[in-house]
């Protein structure tokens, strides 16, 4: 109340403008660089990801290869630049079937209502009772690993998670009673979902994209580090910690360099998440 | 009022099961999609026809599928869990002792990480804000964001290649004193507990946080109460239907972190079985597998639901 | 003697959104001396719950006391540290907070929570803590005073929770009791009894009171004197007698205006001069409720029984009744939300589907209803123009510049600036918001407007100040209102005919100034004689008939 007492002065001065701190900066340039480095991938490698340019397996860090080199002698960096368009391409395809399914069908669930309702909630709440890498499991031992399939797989896991999240918050919104002065004018449900629902619930559902991301690339990269994801002579960043593995007891960069790009596009994901762009609402004086 | 808990129990029950029907379903199906016969697959490229047709009328391959659902559905039901393509060999006896040791690992891991991660999780919520709330808080978003092999491979790139305190990548040997044991599973242990414990710091926190925001959390300060009394007395309880919950999904991350942990380090549990059948498209293992981690998970779901029912003095 | 309390130059800040530090308390300064009752009044924003706060050195998130002192009994709150604070709060100065069933833990007994102040001051032993619970129970008219304490909260009344909260602060034997807004979440008829049983615990106790409240009639009854704020400053300071008697600053006079609203009387001679009055709407005794049919045709929770009336048209009707008499309901089984279980609704002369969804584009466009709450009412991700344009586009296909005209049109109507088309509703007062609120009604140039509480969440000034809007929109476009409201000095202002609902049924129905007059329904006497009025002595002479109290107080 306090706060609002501030707020509810009459408004004649008003700042806008977005606030955006210095985690937020930093993540969303990790999180382009990765963009960048999916789309340009076969310029910016330095060598030539299946070329073996060492005598030596496992090399160290060096000069001439920053990340060593893998179990054959190959140019690690090379590998993991190249490995981000697997990575990344796979993921974001993956997030965009899940989320624009769940979205929609979790608006529409919300604003309909009744036995579509019902019917739809307890048959998705039932699917996301299976564990997500459990369900990936036994996709892949049904339907194989290819790379459209796991774009589906991965889509299909996340689907009820995104709806459950859309369908909550649009039930809130559609309690408000500018939805019901909506409906009594006589709106239809397109209508309702467009200008009344989604607007309001739009910066949540894309924090929860952003979100979702992250699940997906972690349960790729798991699923490629079992050796069930991206199949050889491909291979993804969960690929290049399972083929290296053996690496392990030398200490090798080449088994932690992957797992660390993993860790830098996911954690920057999720402080961006955490440290969006503030609208200022300050309208005081 | 006790007739509308045990009809909100019942419910909850009737819910359960409901879930589990539509989950075997899902599983059967995932596991049917793909052309291609598992006869021919089972006898190798050589098979003749005759011995194809022959295999399949045994396996009742011929069938509608919603019977082949039935009959598997009801297999399951009394124990018989079908005949491992693989080995030939019964799924119930391979399975029996696998889930054993998976269940000893996830009940070490839960006992050393559930204390500490409410502790953590309650702690930091006492203290939002502070330096202590806000190194918990970057470090468990750290965890949730890296994958569990991550937190395997340093694990044994620390404790075993560096310091060489623990042994590394496996299992294979047999367990003579109590010491031993510690250094075994505490690799394994060690993961799993990481990999959960930051959900479950996240989740008490929020849930604490959102306990102390209230009215009445305001009003127990207004009366003098110092932070502590607030948090232990007038938060807490109300918290505890949350937390439940939160510890209870957190225990179902294990089994993900289980499938990642029991493959790297070795491990003869349930998941490592699984994996490897996935590996060597063994269907009717896979669907047993998938089955007992569903129903583990149900268990774990349902019992956090009730707890939360029970724990709602509105409903008393 | 020397005060008791003693605030000087008082400054609280907030930090907004932007990180910026603004100052909401301005200097404020004023004393309690013992056994008095000081109350603060203004609308929200004025600062008076984060004044009266202050005397437990507590401030809310985001807020500090940036200057000035506030001494109890001697210390001063502003300057002690966190814990010394902790030692003061409950046995020197409680607090009753606005809503007892927020404020009190669900998940306690409530006699855990009314002595926890004896058990964290370790005051006197459990027993003697218990005994003295129940005497105060006792005093403050609770019912079972001996076995109330063994409930959980959600098993009593909200006016029960609200004496138990003053219970819980009297307790530790205060100097100072802060009551925040205490009855404003009650109806009328529960409000008087819970007045009096504070006013009657504090006379006999002796204790200081602030009393924080937006209602001078409520203030009137209980305080000594009257500190009037507005945005964080004190405009003036007053006995009680002084500021309802002979206010000095024009906004105290300005309260007190709004308080008394002139009467409707332009329709009467309006309807005179008309044609044969035509019904607009026709209700047939309507039933809806909540809840699965039941083999009788009814709902399982009926809220509305049977109800009947005709509004003509250009005339007002009001319907008043406390909280859960089914007036809502009424409103949404008219605007078509909620289908009649029985009963027939006849619009224009025509009868009108149970559903909304049902009706004829024409019944929708000429029946508006405006929401109580303009906060929700209002979609936030839009502008002022969009909210506007849609009705617009969608009843009468207006585009482009033609539309862009009538936004202009209505908002000067509604009065409102028209720069104001391209702000969201977050930017706007909650007048404006509720002045768009009714704008976006008339953008369907309706017959008949259905106004749910719309006055009930604003200010008195603001609601006022609606209140004239509307009638002056009705002599410009001839509309029909339906009032909704539970506050009935609001609905006399606008209305020609009040109804009064009783548990579902409408109990009468009788001209605006006839309501509550001898010979009237009982329950219509009761909720008339419950509202307070500017009168300090009203409270302690109203007589009311315990039979009809027993008979009709929800309790």
């Amino acid at each position: 109340m306090a706060i609002d007492a501030a707020n509810t002065t009459t408004a004649s001065q008003r700042r806008t403008g977005y606030r955006f701190n210095l985690t937020g900066w930093i993540s969303l340039i990790v999180i382009l660089a990765w963009a960048l480095i999916a789309i340009l991938a076969p310029y910016v490698t330095p060598h030539g990801i299946s070329d073996i340019v060492d005598t030596d397996y496992f090399g160290p860090m060096s000069l001439q290869f920053p990340l060593g080199t893998d179990y054959l002698g190959r140019d690690m960096l090379s590998r993991i630049l190249f490995g981000a368009r697997y990575t990344v391409g796979i993921s974001l395809a993956a997030t965009l079937i899940a989320c624009s399914i769940g979205v929609t069908l979790g608006m529409a669930a919300a604003v309909t209502g009744g036995w579509f309702d019902t019917v739809l909630s307890r048959f998705i709440d039932a699917l996301s009772s299976i564990p997500s890498k459990l369900f990936a499991l036994v996709a892949v031992a049904g339907v194989g690993s290819s790379i459209p399939v796991l774009m589906l797989i991965l889509g299909i896991i996340y689907t009820p998670g995104s709806y459950r999240f859309a369908r909550a918050l649009a039930v809130n919104v559609n309690t408000a009673d500018f939805v019901t002065v909506a409906r009594l004018r006589g709106e239809k449900l397109s209508y309702l979902i467009r200008a009344e629902i989604l607007p309001n619930i739009i910066g949540p559902v894309l924090a929860d994209v952003g979100l979702r991301f992250v699940f997906i690339v972690l349960l790729l990269s798991g699923l490629s580090f079992l050796g069930l994801g991206v199949q050889p002579p491909e291979a993804d960043w969960g690929s290049l910690v399972r083929e290296n593995i053996g690496g392990l007891p030398f200490g090798s960069p080449a088994v932690m360099a992957p797992s660390f790009a993993i860790a830098s596009l996911t954690i920057a994901v999720n402080m961006l998440i955490d440290n969006l762009p503030q609208k200022i609402r300050d309208r005081s004086e | 009022m006790n007739l509308h808990l045990l009809s909100l129990l019942g419910g909850r029950l009737l819910v359960a099961l409901l879930t589990l029907l539509i989950v075997s379903f899902v599983v059967f199906c995932a596991t049917q999609i793909l052309p291609g016969d598992v006869a021919e697959v089972l006898l190798g490229q050589a098979a003749t026809p005759e011995a194809v047709a022959g295999l399949r009328a045994a396996m009742h391959l011929n069938d509608p599928a919603i019977l082949r659902f039935f009959r598997w559905l009801g297999g399951m039901l009394t124990g018989d869990l079908g005949i491992s393509y693989a080995n030939n060999r019964p799924i119930a006896e391979l399975v029996a002792g696998r889930l054993g040791n998976s269940l000893q690992l996830a009940a070490a891991t839960a006992l050393f990480s559930v204390p500490i991660a409410l502790a953590l999780g309650i702690t930091s919520a006492m203290l939002r804000g502070s330096l202590y709330d806000r190194s918990v808080t970057m470090a468990t978003i750290t965890v949730i964001s890296v994958p569990e092999f991550m937190i395997a491979t340093a694990g044994v790139l620390i404790f075993a290649v560096w310091l060489k305190w623990l042994p590394a990548l496996s299992f294979a040997r047999d367990v003579h004193s109590f010491g031993e044991m510690l250094r075994i599973y505490a690799m394994p242990v060690f993961t799993l507990s990481f990999v959960i414990s930051a959900q479950m710091i996240r989740m008490s926190r929020a849930a604490v946080v959102e306990a102390l925001n209230t009215p009445y959390a305001e009003m127990a300060q207004l009366k003098g109460a110092s932070r502590p009394r607030v948090v232990l007395r007038h938060a807490l309880p109300n918290a505890l239907g949350p937390i439940v919950n939160a510890v209870a999904l957190s225990l179902s991350y294990l089994l993900g972190g289980v499938i990642i942990v029991e493959t790297i380090f070795n491990y003869p549990g349930i998941a490592k079985l699984m994996v490897d059948a996935v590996a060597t498209r063994d269907l009717p293992l896979i669907q047993s597998c998938a089955m007992i981690f569903c129903v583990v998970y149900l268990l774990l779901i349902t019992t956090a639901d009730v707890i939360a029912i029970l724990s709602n003095p509105k409903l008393r | 003697m020397s005060p008791l309390v003693e605030i000087r130059d008082l400054k609280v800040e907030a930090t907004t959104d932007a990180g910026r530090r603004v100052e909401i308390i301005k200097g404020v300064s004023f004393e309690i001396a013992p056994g008095e009752i000081v109350a603060l009044i203004g609308e929200s924003g004025s600062g008076k719950t984060t004044i009266a706060l202050t005397l437990l050195g507590y401030t809310r998130a985001g807020c500090r006391i940036a200057g000035g002192s506030v001494s109890v009994d001697g210390r001063d709150m502003a300057a002690l540290s966190e814990k010394e604070r902790a030692k003061v709060r409950g046995v020197d100065v409680a607090y009753v907070p606005q809503s007892a069933a927020a404020a009190f833990n669900p998940a306690q007994r409530i006699m855990d929570q009314v002595i926890e102040i004896t058990r964290i001051h370790q005051l006197m032993p459990r027993p003697a803590a218990e005994a003295k619970a129940v005497e105060l129970f006792k005093a403050l008219s609770l019912p079972a005073p001996e076995s109330i304490g063994s409930r959980y909260p959600h098993q009593v009344s909200g006016g029960q929770l609200q004496r138990l909260s003053a219970a819980m602060a009297l307790i530790g034997d205060p100097k100072v009791v802060i009551f925040d807004e205490p009855t404003t979440a009650l109806d009328v008829t529960t409000q008087i009894e819970v007045l009096r049983a504070f006013k009657s615990v504090m006379r006999q106790s002796r204790m200081a009171g602030v009393y924080v409240s937006h209602d001078l009639a409520v203030v009137a009854q209980i305080a000594d004197r009257i500190v009037v704020l507005k945005g964080g400053e004190i405009q003036e300071i007053g006995t009680t007698e002084q500021i309802l008697s002979a206010p000095k600053h024009p906004y105290t006079r300005e309260l007190l205006a709004a308080f008394s609203p002139v009467a409707r009387v332009a329709a009467q001679a309006a309807a005179t001069a008309s044609p044969p009055p035509q019904p607009v709407l026709e209700l047939d005794a309507v039933s809806a409720g909540y809840g699965r049919l039941q083999p009788n045709g009814k709902p399982l929770m009926l809220a509305v029984d049977a109800v009947s009336f005709k509004l003509e048209r250009g005339r007002n009707l009001g319907v008043i009744g406390e909280s859960g008499c089914g007036k809502s309901t009424l409103a949404r089984t008219i605007a078509g939300i909620l289908p009649p279980s029985s009963g027939h609704i006849r619009f224009d002369g025509r009868p009108m589907a149970p559903l909304a969804r049902d009706r004829t584009p024409e019944e929708l466009r000429k029946l508006q209803i405006v929401f109580q709450s303009a906060d929700t009412a209002l979609n936030p991700a839009q502008s002022i123009e969009d909210i506007l344009g849609r009705p617009l586009a969608f009843y009468h296909g207006l585009r482009g510049p033609a539309r862009d005209a009538r936004i202009d049109r209505l908002l000067d109507l509604v009065h409102l600036p028209r720069a104001l088309k391209h702000r969201l509703p977050g930017e706007l007062s909650g007048g404006q918001k509720q002045r768009v609120n009714l704008a976006r009604a008339l953008a369907a140039d309706p017959e008949l407007v259905l106004c749910d509480e719309i006055t009930s969440a604003l200010d008195t000034v603001v609601a006022a100040a609606i209140i004239e809007l509307l009638k002056e929109l009705q002599r410009e476009l001839g509309l029909s209102y339906l009032f909704i409201s539970h506050d009935l000095t609001t609905v006399q202002a606008i209305c020609d005919e009040v109804a009064v609902m009783y548990r579902g049924v409408k109990v009468e129905q009788l001209p605006a100034d006839q309501v509550g007059k001898a010979g009237g329904h009982p329950y219509a006497r009761l909720l008339m004689s419950s509202v307070p009025k500017l009168d300090p002595s009203w409270l302690d002479t109203l007589e009311r008939d315990p039979e009809l109290v027993a008979a009709f107080s929800k309790r």
